[in-house]
């Protein structure tokens, strides 16, 4: 219980950081630690597959095509000047934030939960994969599929040099 | 106040911080992380009621949150891939100027 608290307090307060920075290099590097934390959670609730493929999927792999993209999309040092109605848009942003936020707390608190089991689910790796393979073979294939058209498309929509004149 | 109460009031913090990102900031990258922070706040209530529901089948939550992370990471690419697209067209990547459909 004691961990999940500080578990939660470090992500929030990392994710809190991180949105709140003018520089996106900090920015991302500060939401790593946000995705690690989101991993700790998963490793804390005993979901070690998945805690995994977190490390690696965003820790890893989406940091660094977000590093990328502020790289390839930086111009200037002061790149994100604050447009005057930006206070506005953020302080209204703000209340419908602590609005929902408001009504989800309220919801969850209110709700009687049915009381767990003992012991926590144990699932291992091994029988994971029988069911993905199995009764879930058919997700796994669209799930590969969506992948490879994500990755073509993503390199055909990047690389695009605009030639109208000259579609080939 | 269970833990499974715990983990519903992280998750919904998240959500929030996610939420308020991506209606605030005019940068695209930050609006594309803050729906990534929204995506991951939504696995982790999977997580929580795998934990602690009455799960019928054991590992259904595991398996509902591998494949939202595939197409989380879909997105992303796609969504930066995006980002790059408009960089190259308009030369900065704000949104409130982005308000063309036309090539």
């Amino acid at each position: 219980m004691i961990s999940l608290v500080i578990i939660a307090a470090l992500t929030l307060a990392s994710a809190a950081f991180a949105l709140t920075r003018r520089n996106l290099i900090h920015a991302a590097l500060l939401l790593i630690f946000t995705w690690a934390g989101i991993a700790a959670f998963y490793l804390w609730a005993g979901a070690e597959f998945v805690a995994f493929a977190q490390i690696l999927i965003y820790v890893g792999a989406v940091s660094m095509i977000v590093l990328f993209a502020v790289l390839l999309t930086k111009r200037t040092l002061a790149d994100a000047p604050i447009e005057p109605s930006s206070h506005r848009r953020a302080f209204l942003a703000v209340i419908a934030g602590g609005a929902i936020f408001g009504l989800l707390a309220f919801a969850i608190t209110q709700t009687h939960f049915v009381p767990p089991p003992d012991r926590a689910p144990v699932v291992e790796v091994r029988q994971l994969g029988f069911q993905l393979m199995g009764s879930h073979a058919a997700s796994l294939l669209v799930a590969g599929v969506i992948l490879t058209v994500t990755l073509l498309g993503a390199t055909i929509i990047a690389a695009n040099d605009h030639n109208r004149e000259d579609p080939s | 106040m269970t833990p499974l109460h715990l983990c519903l009031l992280l998750s919904a913090a998240l959500f929030t911080l996610g939420l308020i990102a991506a209606l605030t900031r005019s940068n695209s990258i930050l609006v594309l992380l803050g729906v990534e922070l929204m995506l991951n706040a939504a696995n982790l209530n999977f997580i929580a009621f795998w934990r602690y529901g009455p799960s019928p089948a054991p590992a259904t939550g595991m398996i509902f949150v591998l494949f939202a992370i595939a197409i989380a990471a879909a997105e992303a690419a796609v969504g930066l891939a995006l980002v790059i697209a408009i960089y190259r067209h308009q030369k900065n990547i704000r949104l409130q100027e982005a308000n063309r459909l036309k090539g």
